[in-house]
């Protein structure tokens, strides 16, 4: 199959370069965020080219330069960079070798390669990459179906390495956004309105003493800047203290979970992973043969991404030109959505990624860009560096909509599943700032919809796409019959949202995962042996297998519970199995003791890299699905901190031991959001074990244990 | 006002209002941008540094408390032997994903290592409890602990 990223940039120029000094420098339209896609891409270049890693530099992602891959999302990025990269990586060798034997004299195959430098066998002449191509453009296309190298000889893909820039984060020299400095910088802060619907009633100037400090007001949008960070930060109090906001009606009040399944919706019909416009089938009547039928409903909260480093941005205008240096997970489309907000043309603005702190998904990157390009536009020939409070991040960034998921099905008696309905309800996960023009793009972006002329924001319209949105992974890779699958968009609902770490597969995973072992209850049938009945694809069962040998490797201890989950991560990239063993104390608080992580991703390149995907991924899940819920009242958010929105801490982190199957010469698929669904399975699932208890409503805190304690 | 701060074996005189939070001065007046803000709220232990060989929250606490202190910030453990040990066992285990929480961490490790030289899995949990991380870089973190120890008393 063509890879797409090479059909938008076909050129070899356009993904490498070799310097005059040997350097090989390779491009990439995705960035990285801590997922080591840098690491990944390296190895590979290493490998097709048998260049040392360490003299490989992944270029800096910025508009114009960077090969454009839309957002690095989806876990996507080894399909689409990965395998372009090999492909031009490929290309570039046999380019080399082509110019190489010309030069000295002997055929193709006569010839080796070691570290940049080849040689003829016979006569022991050799030529470096440098002096071959150094500095000099290929002025060739990458051949789509160059060879790649065989599996067998693999050096660097799929070596347990350091990852790339590994010794500047922990030695504190790695420089993110947060920490540029630039002569002449402004540093600054928004005030904030005291929820999503107030706006700015009146600004108190004479209350606001300002000792050197300058105040950007458009409309509702608020900020402050000034030279000492410090003193910015106490000018954004006295400022805040200034302000007075119409609050209107507030947030939209009643019950979260009830409004899920009563609201106006679109609904529609998914067909093989896909929605379809066409009017929802009613749910059938069980088949006669059933021998059992269940049905559950289960309910997520609305969750934060919460990143450790709230999010920043440094902008500067400068004769009517915008340079952003973001930590937005997609330059391009962050470039057209600003260019709209700040009504300029696309080419007057320039993107360039920098690190930030983890994002999992859309958080306040994008928005925070568009921020403190307006302060720059309001100061120019200044940088201007804005960063996002600890508050502002919590309360105004997208949240994960919250869910509900209403499975049921019948069961014959030998646990063949003979029908399956899987219904899935909430608002959107896609608001990332993409365009599709008459200011869509801005009108994603938080402050475009408070300044004097507003952009205000968009009515979400139902995901279409394969396994996107509120479908993903509603799907089974479980070969049930007669499915019945519904994708709910909800109106009226009181929260910002848009995409997070797996969007809904994480709630439709849990819900799936929970309802086969109810439904082996149901049946008095064995919960692993009811996955491995329904299933058709062998490495599915491998991974279920392995690691469910691995969980249960030794004996249970007294009052423990053991549980599973599984899934293939949007029934096509990498597939996971997750076993963890807990207990509850009697304060009702689940302790995760032990965890075993099975996975498939195809060709391993960074292994290490994978196996901190596998293992972060069902670390951040379990605080998802133990701790976490975005509160709120008429007023506002009220979770505003960590207190008041904790996470997972290092006094319930398990062991983890992850286990990954060897699959060389097989496609890459995408590792970063496959062990989320299942780990939450696996925790309801443990814990139904450990106590009886079936809990259905994330998340499992103390409260919800008691509740269904005494129900 | 006028503070005396030693930071990393280096006196600084610093010109400061006396109220401003120590990491500001870390980052903004002497580049010590390794020192990360997190919370500004004393909640995640993004800011921690080493102050008279303790591990302490930057954010809040003021420059004037560090008057006379010795300070070691994450770019200062190169040059202490433990501290640069604990960075190389955060190397060797990969201990980081964003990287955003991990000058913290390191410090903290540090500060703990210095006291407990062995400090058993409750003494480990209660020095890390303050410290968040979103990536889960925890059972790294763990490992490289455990690498640090077995190292020091190979030695
Ligand atoms: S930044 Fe100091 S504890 Fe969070
Ligand atoms: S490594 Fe990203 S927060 Fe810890």
């Amino acid at each position: 199959m063509p890879n797409g990223s090479l059909v938008k940039q076909p050129n070899l120029d356009q993904w490498l370069a070799i310097g005059a000094d040997g350097r090989v420098l390779v491009r990439t339209g995705k960035v990285d965020i801590g997922q080591r896609i840098s690491t990944a891409l390296t190895l590979i270049a290493a490998e097709e080219l048998d260049i040392d890693p360490t003299r490989i530099d992944i270029a800096a992602v910025e508009t114009d330069v960077a090969p454009d891959e839309g957002v690095t999302s989806g876990s996507n990025s080894m399909e689409e960079s990965g395998d372009a990269v090999r492909r031009a990586t490929a290309t570039a060798r046999k380019h080399l070798l082509a110019l190489a034997a010309r030069q000295l004299g002997v055929a193709e195959d006569a010839l080796d390669i070691v570290d940049g430098l080849i040689r003829a066998r016979a006569t022991n002449r050799s030529i470096t990459y440098a002096e071959l191509a150094g500095g000099k453009p290929f002025g060739i296309p990458v051949d789509q179906t160059a060879k790649t190298k065989d599996p067998k000889s693999f050096k660097h893909v799929g070596t347990r390495v350091t990852a790339r820039g590994m010794a500047d984060l922990v030695g504190g020299s790695a420089k993110y956004v947060h920490d540029m400095q630039m002569p002449g910088m402004l540093h600054a802060r928004v005030v904030r309105p005291p929820h999503y619907h107030a706006t700015l009633a009146k600004l108190d100037d004479a209350k606001f003493k300002s000792a050197g400090l300058g105040i950007v007001r458009d409309g509702s949008f608020l900020a402050v800047a000034g030279p000492d960070e410090y003193a910015v930060l106490k000018g954004a109090e006295r400022l805040a203290a200034a302000a007075t906001w119409d609050r209107g009606k507030g947030l939209p009040e009643g019950d979260l979970f009830k409004n899920l399944t009563a609201n106006e919706r679109v609904s529609l019909p998914v067909i093989k992973g896909s929605p379809v416009k066409e009017a929802v089938p009613a749910l059938p009547a069980p088949p006669a043969n059933a021998a059992v039928t269940h049905q559950a409903r289960y309910e997520r909260p609305y969750n934060m991404h919460g990143t450790i480093g709230p999010s920043a941005a440094l902008a500067k205008f400068e004769n009517g030109q915008m340079t952003v240096w973001t930590h937005s997970q997609g330059i391009y489309v962050l470039r057209e959505a600003m260019a709209e907000a700040l009504d300029m043309p696309i080419e007057a603005i320039r993107v360039i990624h920098a690190i930030g702190a983890g994002c999992y998904g859309h958080n306040g990157a994008d928005d925070v860009a568009l921020d403190a390009a307006l302060v720059a536009r309001a100061n120019p020939g200044k940088p201007v560096l804005l960063k996002w409070t600890r508050d502002d991040e919590h309360a105004w960034e997208p949240y994960t909509t919250a869910m509900v998921m209403e499975l049921q099905a019948s069961l014959d008696a030998s646990g063949k599943v003979l029908a399956w309905s899987h219904e899935s309800y909430g608002d959107t996960h896609n608001m990332r700032p993409r365009s599709t023009g008459n200011k869509s793009g801005a009108a994603r972006l938080l402050a475009a919809r408070y300044l004097a002329d507003p952009v205000p924001p968009p009515v979400a319209t139902p995901s279409m796409g394969h396994h996107v949105g509120i479908h993903r992974n509603q799907e089974p890779l479980y070969t049930f019959d007669n499915q019945r699958l519904v994708k709910n968009l909800v109106r009226g609902l009181p929260l910002r949202t848009s995409a997070m770490r797996t969007l809904g597969a994480y709630a439709n995973v849990f819900a799936l995962e929970s309802f086969i072992d109810e439904l082996a209850e149901a049946g008095g049938l064995d919960p692993i042996a009811l996955r491995i009945r329904n299933l058709a694809d062998q490495r599915a069962i491998d991974v279920i297998e392995a690691c469910n040998t691995a969980l249960n490797r030794d004996k249970k201890p007294a009052g423990y519970g053991r549980g599973f989950g599984f899934a293939r991560y949007k029934n096509q990239k990498t597939y996971c199995a997750v076993g963890i063993e807990v207990s509850v104390n009697d304060a009702a608080e689940v302790k995760l003791h032990r965890c075993v992580i099975a996975a498939d991703a195809g060709e391993i390149v960074d292994r290490d890299g994978i196996a901190a995907q596998m293992e972060g991924g069902v670390l951040q899940a379990a605080s998802w699905t133990l701790y976490e819920e975005v509160k709120y009242d008429r007023d506002g958010i009220t979770s505003r901190d960590w207190d008041s929105y904790p996470i997972l801490r290092f006094d319930n982190v398990p062991e983890i031991e992850t286990i990954l199957m060897e699959r060389p010469g097989a496609p890459f698929l995408g590792a970063g959001e496959a062990s989320s669904g299942p780990a939450a399975g696996a925790i309801a699932n443990a814990i139904k074990d450990a106590t009886g208890l079936r809990l259905r409503r994330l998340p499992f805190t103390p409260e919800a244990i008691r509740a269904a304690a005494y129900r | 006002m006028t503070v005396t701060l030693h930071v990393n074996g280096t006196e600084h005189k610093i010109e400061a209002d006396p109220a401003t939070p120590l990491i500001f001065v870390l980052r903004n007046q002497l580049g010590l941008t390794g020192v990360k803000l997190g919370c500004g709220l004393e909640q995640c232990g993004a800011c921690t540094v080493m102050a008279d060989g303790q591990s302490v929250l930057s954010c809040v606490k003021t420059v004037s408390e560090f008057n006379g202190t010795k300070i070691v910030t994450i770019e200062g453990l190169a040059a202490h032997a433990l501290g640069s040990a604990v960075q190389r066992a955060f190397v060797a285990e990969n201990a980081a994903q964003c990287g955003y929480c991990t000058p913290g961490m390191v410090s903290e490790v540090t500060a703990l290592l210095s006291a407990k030289p062995k400090p058993s899995r409750p003494e480990i949990i209660e020095a890390l409890n303050g410290h968040l991380c979103r990536c889960g870089s925890h059972t790294r973190i763990f490992k490289a602990i455990e690498r640090v120890v077995a190292e020091k008393s190979n030695a």
